[in-house]
C-alpha cells in the first residue's frame, strides 16, 4: 500500500507565502472501502446528510474539536511524514475522528502505527484492523514479541510490557522516518502531563526534556526539527475525560466493546479488577468471579484493570464519568502506581 | 440541547513568591470539586509525610499542581501547567504560571491564551514589584480581563480598611498601565472566602466570587468575533482528487473539490460573502462553508472550516481569507515589542525566522529601539536583549506579511521569533506603532498609555 501521501509543494521563494500546500494521495489506497453496516455506527455522516445549517453559539466541545483540527492540520502541513500512534484506545480513536473531518472529503492523510506488546485485549486488536480497513489507511506494527525473541528486551520480572514499548517505538519512528507523531495524551491524565506541550520535541532518543520545552504562544507551533529530531503532536491535549466521552457520544464514534458493561472473569489485584487472561492468570490466592465490568482506559491485558459499571451504553458512560470520584489512571492502570512520577520517567525515556 | 451547551473559558494565575497562589489553585480545583479522590488521598499522604505546616490533615494544594519531581524535590514550580475544571455553565481550561522561575517567561506563556488573568497579591504586602511586572505583561499582550485576587485577607481580620488600601493601590497601578478594567476580590484561599462562594466574613464587599466573575465575564471570542471583520489564514488546500474519504459514496461530485482549509481568526464568514484574498488581493464569493461532512451556512472564530470559493485563485499555505475591503496591507518592515525568552540575548543584526498565522519568512533585527524598565515601564536604551527582557525593536522580513496591529488585532499582529539553527522559540512578538524615538516611545505608542505625571518623573 502506499506511503501517507500529502504533499507540501514548495515553491522557490517568491517567500513562503506562496507555499503550496495540498492534501492529495498519490496512490489509490490498495483496500478501497466500501460502505458496511458498520459505518453508520461510525460517526462519520454521509454525504446524504448534508443540508447546511444555521450557525450557533459555539460549546466547550465545538471549541475543542476546532482547536485540535487546527493543530492537525498544521502538523500536517509543516511536517514530510507525520504518523497517528493508535492503540483502539479511546483517545487515539478520537484523534482519528478529528483527523478524518480535518481532512473531508480527502482521505486521511497519514498513516497509523501501534505498538503491539502482545498483551493486547483481543477485541481491541479487532476493532483496529476493522478501522484501519474501513478508513482505508495504512497500518505500522512494532511488536515488542520480535524484541523479546531475538534478546533486544528482556521480560521484565513484573511480566508488565508497557514500559517496554519505548525500544519498538522509536526504532518504527526512524524506520518510517516519521517526523512528527500524533498521539492521543491528555493533559488531565497525569500530573507530569499537565506540563507537556502540544507540539512536544524529541531528540534521537525520543526523550523528553520538561525543563527545557519550548514555550507555546498563543495558537502559533513551532514545529523547526532538525535531523534525526522528532515531534510528538497531541491534538487533544486539553481535553477532560468527560470532554473525550461527551464528544463519543456527540459525533457518535465506535468503540472496542470492552469499554461499557460486560460480563468477565476477573481477580483483584492491587485494589483493580483484572481479566483473565493467558498473560494475566491468577495466583492461585487469587479468586476468579464473574463481575459486570467496563474498562475506562485500555492498555495492556497485564497492567488494565477494570471497574464495576453497569454503564452499557454511551450516555450511561458519561453520566458515570461525570460523578466518578476517581481519576481514570488512578481506578485502572497499575503501571503508574509505580512510583509518583512513573509517568515523568517514562515520558524522559521516550514514551508518549 | 445538552448539558454540552457550556462554554469553554481560559485563564492564567500568576503571582509571587509565596502568596498563596498554588493554595488559592488548589481551593479553586476543590471547591468546585474537581479534584479527585485518589488525587486528594495522594495529596494529603504526602502532605502529612512531610509535615506540612498548619493543623493535622491540613492538605499542601501545591502538591496538586507541582508535576514534576524536580518540583516536588525543590518545592518550587518550574513550568506551567494547565488544569481542567467545569461548573455547570463553562469548562475552564486553567494555565497556572509559576512565580519563582522565569516568571516572565511562563506569564507571556500563560497571557497569550488567555481570557482572563488572575493576579494574586499578598494582602498584608500590597502591590510588589513582581505585581507591576505581572500586569505589565497583561497589559502589553492585551489580556481581556484582569482579576486581582487580594489574599490572606483572614490574617488582617477581614479589614476592609486593609482590602481598601490594596484596591486603591491596584486601581492606581492599572490607570498608570492603562488596563481597562481591573477586577479586585478580598479572597482567603486558605479558609476558601469569596473562592468559590461569596464570604459572609467580609460583609463590605458586595462584588462576585472569583468563580463566579470566571463564569460570567465574556471570552475573547465572544467580545471580538461580532465587532471584527473575517480573517481566516489557509492552513492548506484540500483536493481530493479521487482519493476521497471512505465515508463518500459518490466520489464524482467531489472530482474537482478544491477547498481553502483554516481556523477563523476573527468574525463571521456566511455563504454568499465577497471575501478577498492576500496575496494579490482577488475578490470572489464564498461558495461553501465544509466542516468535515457537515455543511455550514456561516462560522465564527474560532471554528476551523473549509472554505469553498467561486473562483479559482492560485492561493496556498500562507494565504489569508479576509472579508471584502479588509485586505490588509503588504508589510516588509515591522515596529514590534518582543518578549525576549531565548537564553543567548539579543543583538541588533541578528537572523532570524518569523513565524505569523501559517506564514514563516526570514527576517532581519536591524535596530534594538529600546529595553522597557518593568517597574517604570518606560523604554531605556538597551544595545541588546536578555532573556526575559521586553523590547522594542525594528524588523525587516524577506517577503511581504499581512499583519496587523496587535492591539488592534490579537490573531493578525502576534508572531514567534525563531532560532533558523536550533529551531528554538527565542521570542513572542507583537506588531505595534511605530515607535521612532525614545522620548514618544515613553509616551506611550507602544501600547503602554501613561495617564499619571508621577510615574513619568519616577521613570526619568
Amino acid at each position: 500500500m502506499s506511503e501517507p501521501n500529502l504533499r507540501v509543494e514548495e515553491r522557490p521563494q517568491a517567500a513562503s507565502r506562496n507555499r503550496e500546500t495540498e492534501v492529495e494521495r498519490v496512490e489509490e489506497g490498495a483496500q478501497r472501502p466500501s460502505r458496511n453496516p458498520d459505518s453508520a455506527q461510525a460517526g462519520f455522516e454521509t454525504t446524504a446528510a448534508r443540508s447546511p445549517q444555521p450557525a450557533k453559539g459555539l460549546d466547550a466541545l465545538d471549541t475543542l474539536e476546532s482547536e485540535s483540527i487546527h493543530i492537525i492540520r498544521e502538523v500536517v502541513a509543516e511536517f514530510e511524514r507525520p504518523v497517528l500512534l493508535f492503540s483502539g484506545g479511546k483517545d487515539s480513536v478520537v484523534v482519528l475522528h478529528l483527523a478524518a473531518k480535518a481532512f473531508w472529503p480527502a482521505r486521511v492523510p497519514f498513516p497509523v502505527l501501534h505498538i503491539d506488546t502482545g498483551h493486547n485485549f483481543p477485541e481491541v486488536i479487532h476493532f483496529r484492523d476493522r478501522t484501519v480497513e474501513r478508513l482505508g489507511l495504512r497500518l505500522e506494527v512494532a511488536a515488542v514479541q520480535d524484541y523479546l525473541d531475538d534478546g533486544r528486551l528482556r521480560e521484565r520480572a513484573d511480566g508488565t510490557r508497557n514500559p517496554l514499548q519505548t525500544l519498538p517505538l522509536l526504532d518504527a519512528i526512524a524506520a518510517g522516518r516519521h517526523d512528527a507523531v500524533f498521539g492521543g495524551a491528555r493533559r488531565d491524565e497525569d500530573k507530569a502531563r499537565a506540563k507537556e506541550r502540544i507540539l512536544s520535541l524529541r531528540d534521537e532518543f525520543g526523550q523528553w526534556d520538561p525543563r527545557n520545552q519550548r514555550p507555546e504562544l498563543w495558537d502559533l507551533y513551532n514545529g523547526r526539527h532538525t535531523v534525526g529530531q522528532h515531534v510528538r503532536a497531541f491534538p487533544i491535549s486539553n481535553w477532560t475525560e468527560l470532554d473525550v466521552w461527551r464528544y463519543i457520544e456527540r459525533e457518535g464514534i465506535e468503540l472496542p466493546p470492552l469499554y461499557y458493561a460486560h460480563e468477565r472473569e476477573v481477580y483483584r489485584r492491587d485494589g483493580m479488577w483484572r481479566a483473565v487472561s493467558e498473560v494475566s492468570p491468577p495466583r492461585a490466592d487469587e479468586a476468579v468471579e464473574r463481575r459486570t465490568v467496563r474498562y475506562r482506559t485500555v492498555g495492556d491485558m497485564s497492567c488494565t484493570g477494570a471497574v464495576e459499571s453497569d454503564a452499557a451504553s454511551v450516555g450511561d458512560v458519561v453520566r458515570e464519568v461525570a460523578t466518578s470520584t476517581l481519576t481514570e489512571r488512578g481506578a485502572t492502570r497499575a503501571d503508574d502506581r509505580i512510583s509518583e512520577a512513573a509517568m515523568e520517567d517514562r515520558k524522559k525515556d521516550g514514551y508518549f | 440541547m445538552t448539558s454540552t451547551d457550556r462554554t469553554l473559558f481560559r485563564f492564567a494565575t500568576a503571582g509571587s513568591v509565596d502568596d498563596g497562589k498554588s493554595t488559592l489553585v488548589g481551593r479553586l480545583l476543590h471547591d468546585s470539586k474537581a479534584i479527585l479522590a485518589d488525587q486528594l488521598e495522594s495529596v494529603a499522604r504526602t502532605s502529612a509525610e512531610r509535615g506540612f505546616g498548619g493543623e493535622p490533615g491540613a492538605i499542601d494544594f501545591a502538591l496538586l499542581t507541582d508535576g514534576l519531581r524536580a518540583e516536588r524535590e525543590q518545592g518550587i514550580t518550574i513550568d506551567v501547567a494547565y488544569r481542567y475544571f467545569a461548573t455547570g455553565r463553562r469548562s475552564f481550561i486553567l494555565a497556572d504560571c509559576p512565580g519563582h522561575v522565569q516568571y516572565t517567561r511562563n506569564m507571556v506563556t500563560g497571557a497569550t491564551t488567555a481570557d482572563a488573568v488572575v493576579v494574586l497579591v499578598d494582602a498584608r504586602n500590597g502591590v510588589l514589584e513582581q505585581t507591576r511586572r505581572h500586569l505589565a505583561v497583561v497589559q502589553l499582550l492585551r489580556v481581556p480581563h484582569v482579576i486581582v485576587a487580594v489574599n490572606k485577607i483572614d490574617l488582617l481580620g477581614y479589614s476592609q480598611a486593609a482590602f481598601s488600601s490594596v484596591a486603591d493601590e491596584v486601581t492606581t497601578l492599572a490607570g498608570e498601565l492603562g488596563l481597562p478594567d481591573a477586577h479586585v476580590i478580598p479572597v482567603s484561599a486558605l479558609a476558601g472566602d469569596n473562592v468559590v462562594e461569596r464570604s459572609a466574613n467580609t460583609p463590605w464587599y458586595d462584588g462576585p466570587s472569583l468563580l463566579e466573575l470566571l463564569e460570567t465575564l465574556p471570552s475573547l471570542d465572544e467580545l471580538e468575533t461580532e465587532l471584527e471583520a473575517l480573517r481566516m489564514p489557509v492552513q492548506l488546500v484540500i483536493r481530493p482528487q479521487g482519493a476521497v474519504a471512505h465515508d463518500v459514496d459518490d466520489p464524482e461530485p467531489f472530482r474537482d473539490y478544491r477547498a481553502f482549509a483554516g481556523r477563523i481568526a476573527s468574525g463571521t464568514v456566511r455563504v454568499g460573502d465577497r471575501v478577498q484574498v492576500f496575496p494579490g488581493g482577488a475578490t470572489t464569493t464564498v461558495t461553501g462553508i465544509d466542516a468535515g461532512p457537515r455543511e455550514l451556512e456561516a462560522a465564527s472564530a474560532p471554528q476551523s472550516v473549509s472554505l469553498r470559493l467561486a473562483d479559482q485563485l492560485d492561493a496556498a499555505r500562507g494565504a489569508v481569507v479576509v472579508a471584502a475591503g479588509a485586505l490588509p496591507i503588504p508589510r516588509r518592515e515591522l515596529d514590534a515589542a518582543l518578549f525576549w525568552l531565548g537564553d543567548r540575548p539579543l543583538r541588533p543584526g541578528a537572523r532570524v525566522l518569523v513565524k505569523s498565522g501559517t506564514t514563516t519568512v526570514q527576517a532581519l533585527v536591524p535596530e534594538i529601539v529600546g529595553r522597557r524598565d518593568l517597574d517604570s515601564l518606560a523604554l531605556e536604551p538597551a544595545d541588546g536583549l536578555e532573556i526575559n527582557d521586553i523590547g522594542q525593536v525594528r524588523v525587516r522580513l524577506a517577503a511581504d506579511l499581512p499583519v496587523e496591529e496587535y492591539a488592534a488585532h490579537r490573531r493578525a499582529g502576534a508572531f514567534l521569533v525563531i532560532d533558523p539553527q536550533s529551531g528554538a522559540t527565542l521570542a513572542a512578538g507583537i506588531v505595534t506603532a511605530p515607535v521612532n524615538d525614545l522620548k514618544v516611545a515613553t509616551a506611550g505608542s507602544a501600547g503602554i498609555i501613561r495617564t499619571t505625571t508621577d510615574t513619568e518623573g519616577a521613570a526619568a
